[in-house]
């Protein structure tokens, strides 16, 4: 609720109390800012603290097997250029966040919230989430580092990610399936805010992407710089300059602002973020906010978000239950204002094209949420000259989504 | 003076305490919503609370964020339609009425135009539940200019400076949040006493304190220390109750907080 003004240092921010430029902030019920303070204090505290950066690091190298590689999609780019014009069709290369340990990038923020609820004394974790991908994620911290774990998620989404769910079940988390409203990821997120207002004391709330009440959005997108930071010196090692192009799906935005921050200062690098376009542009058809909706405050944080003329939030839709969500973290809020990142949108049947795709071309599954990045980047790397290089985060695999998938692709040959 | 600061001034000077009812806007109808304001009134109430029916209430237990969602889905309630129904019924009662918000409502109506045509229909005064003191400056201001009162909530955890702070900005009364969690109805009184102390070190604005508050035993052990005491859920469950067995929602409502009104006075039980 700032004023309109110029655009700071988009590589030191947030400021103090959690804005990026006019977005973000702290919107939240009073019950939970004494708990954001303290985990702020704790998190500045760690950052600064060697043995918080020696313990995150020996997790990440030896339990998620980081870092994870960038690979050259070598018959992708083939089938580029077979539809590019003559001297067109960069190259595409997938940075590998499939494989890390529960197979999507979720686990760099959830292995790294875990040890500051450790820190702060907290014996409980509970966690949101929409694919199930930060639910397992969470869970798999949680079992790691002996914390009780509760996880919410819609009703609808347990239904479409079956199997996650029993991945979390096996994991000794319990979770909750939420009936309430579209029965999706921003119900389960109301859902766990309802249980943090009544458990703060003794429980964290894993918040799984960087959206949220300050200092969730700044710690979620430190944790999961990581895929950018590697991304960077791999390109540097292996092609010795930095990409033409990055291309990463944004729902809450996690992924994208993970691999895109170390590379904001990088102004040759074309930073691209994929939204869910859905069934298509009318309201309630897709889930893109950077493209479609309007500045608002959904779930602590003031960023564009899909709402009606009175505020109400709105329906939104996407195949990928992981980028069904009406907001968007507000760090991308500003990097749209300010330029700085292209934010675009990828239809359920162009995402399920490049699934298949990636799958026969590259023997590689990618999970619903990253074939929207996969699709773009294709479109992308068309209309760029041959010697370009397109990195795409893939940001998870798709295991969890063959039935969804599979149902789809069937229902789509049925219906021509 | 608003009617906020008289209300609670008129109790202070006859030496008694206050209840406080909430009620979602919308349930029952629009229509109704002279009609229930005066019952209310009738029934015992020093003010009314008005929930503005929100799509994410997330400080709401589940007998209010499910009244809200059946005030949108069925009823279709919006924020403009609730300002005419409160233009409508403001002659029909003399207690202060005061609106609990969202910030994501009001952000999008904009401060400024909110608080004008919430002044105007005869609103006293804002809640904004998720607008805590650093971020409700800009929605503070417009209000104060358009003769509103601002009361922030204050939580089990808000102490020290914050506490300073947030009893600092509010104006009309201070919000004391029971307890932690969402709304909802408990069976144990809180234990507020030190908490108030603390407050009343920091202002001499009236405390009015809710969540968890649903009995008339309740009500008693809240103003034992606080100025009013604020009923949400469990009224709520009644008006909701009464609607769909299909009996009088309004006189339910005025039944419920009589009773609850038993628990302002000391020679009862």
């Amino acid at each position: 609720m700032s004023a309109p003004q110029p655009t700071p240092d988009l590589t030191r921010l947030p400021d103090a109390a959690g804005w990026f430029g006019p977005y973000g902030g702290s919107y939240i019920p009073e019950t939970l800012a004494p708990a954001c303070a303290q985990l702020a204090e704790e998190y500045a505290r760690a950052a600064s603290d060697p043995a918080f950066e020696e313990q995150l690091g020996a997790l990440l190298r030896d339990y998620v097997g980081r870092p994870t590689p960038i690979q050259r999609a070598d018959r992708l780019t083939a089938f580029v250029r077979d539809g590019a014009p003559a001297g067109r069709g960069a190259e595409i290369w997938l940075k590998r966040e499939d494989l890390a340990h529960t197979g999507a990038h979720k686990i760099n923020n959830t292995l790294g919230q875990a040890l500051l609820a450790r820190r702060m004394g907290k014996s409980r974790v509970i966690a949101e989430t929409g694919a199930g991908q930060h639910g397992v994620a969470s869970a798999t911290a949680a079992a790691h580092l002996g914390l009780a774990c509760d996880v919410y998620m819609g009703a609808e989404d347990a239904r479409r990610q079956r199997l996650n769910v029993v991945r979390m079940r096996l994991l000794g988390a319990r979770v909750v399936e939420v009936d309430a409203g579209s029965r999706t990821l921003k119900d389960a997120t109301n859902e766990a805010l309802r249980d943090w207002m009544g458990s703060v004391a003794h429980t964290h709330y894993i918040i799984g992407s960087v959206v949220g009440p300050h200092p969730f959005p700044m710690i979620v997108r430190d944790l999961q710089s990581v895929i950018g930071r590697e991304a960077r010196a791999q390109c540097l090692e292996r092609l010795g300059r930095p990409p033409d192009a990055i291309v990463a799906c944004v729902g809450g935005g996690s992924n994208a602002a993970g691999i895109f921050f170390p590379f904001i200062d990088d102004t040759g690098v074309r930073l691209i973020g994929v939204e869910a376009g859905g069934l298509g542009e009318a309201p309630g058809r897709h889930a893109a906010p950077l493209n479609f909706g309007t500045p608002g405050v959904l779930h602590g944080s003031l960023s564009y978000v899909m709402q009606d003329a009175d505020g109400q939030t709105a329906d939104v839709h996407s195949c990928s239950a992981g980028l069904d969500y009406p907001g968007v973290g507000p760090e991308h809020a500003l990097w749209k204002d300010a330029g700085r990142v292209d934010y675009t949108r990828v239809t359920d049947d162009e995402a399920l094209d490049a699934f298949s795709r990636l799958a026969r071309l590259e023997g590689i599954i990618p999970a619903l949420e990253s074939a929207h990045a996969v699709a773009h980047a294709i479109d992308q790397a068309r209309r760029m000259p041959a010697g370009a290089v397109v990195l795409v985060n893939l940001s998870g695999r798709g295991d969890k989504d063959v039935d969804e998938a599979d149902r789809l692709l069937a229902e789509r040959n049925t219906r021509g | 003076m608003s009617r906020v600061a008289e209300a609670f001034d008129r109790l202070r000077a006859e030496g008694r305490r206050g209840l406080a009812p909430f009620v979602v806007a919308g349930r029952p109808g629009l229509d109704r919503l002279g009609e229930t304001l005066e019952a209310l009134e009738g029934a015992g109430a020093t003010m009314v609370e008005l929930g503005v029916p929100f799509s994410d209430p997330i400080a709401d237990g589940p007998v209010i964020a499910a009244a809200m969602h059946r005030a949108l889905t069925d009823g279709g309630v919006r924020p403009h339609a609730i300002l005419d129904a409160v233009a409508q019924a403001r002659g029909r009662v003399t207690i202060p009425l005061v609106a609990m918000v969202s910030v994501s409502i009001v952000h999008r109506l904009g401060p400024a135009a909110f608080c004008r045509d919430a002044a105007a229909a005869g609103l006293d005064g804002l809640i904004v539940p998720d607008a805590p003191v650093d971020e409700a400056a800009p929605i503070r201001a417009e209000a104060a200019g358009a003769g509103l009162t601002f009361s922030h909530l204050v939580g089990p955890q808000t102490t020290g400076d914050r506490l300073a702070r947030t009893v600092g900005a509010s104006t009309g009364f201070v919000y004391l949040l029971a307890r932690a969690g969402v709304t909802g109805e408990r069976a144990d009184a809180p234990d507020i006493a030190g908490r108030v102390a603390a407050i009343r070190t920091q202002t001499d604005l009236p405390v009015a304190c809710g969540f968890g508050i649903s009995t008339p035993e309740q009500v008693r052990a809240v103003v034992r220390h606080a100025d009013a005491a604020i009923v949400g859920s469990a009224l709520v469950r009644r008006i909701e109750d009464a609607i769909l067995a299909g009996r009088d929602p309004v006189a339910d409502a005025a039944d419920a907080v009589a009773d609850l009104a038993r628990g302002l006075d000391p020679a009862d039980g």
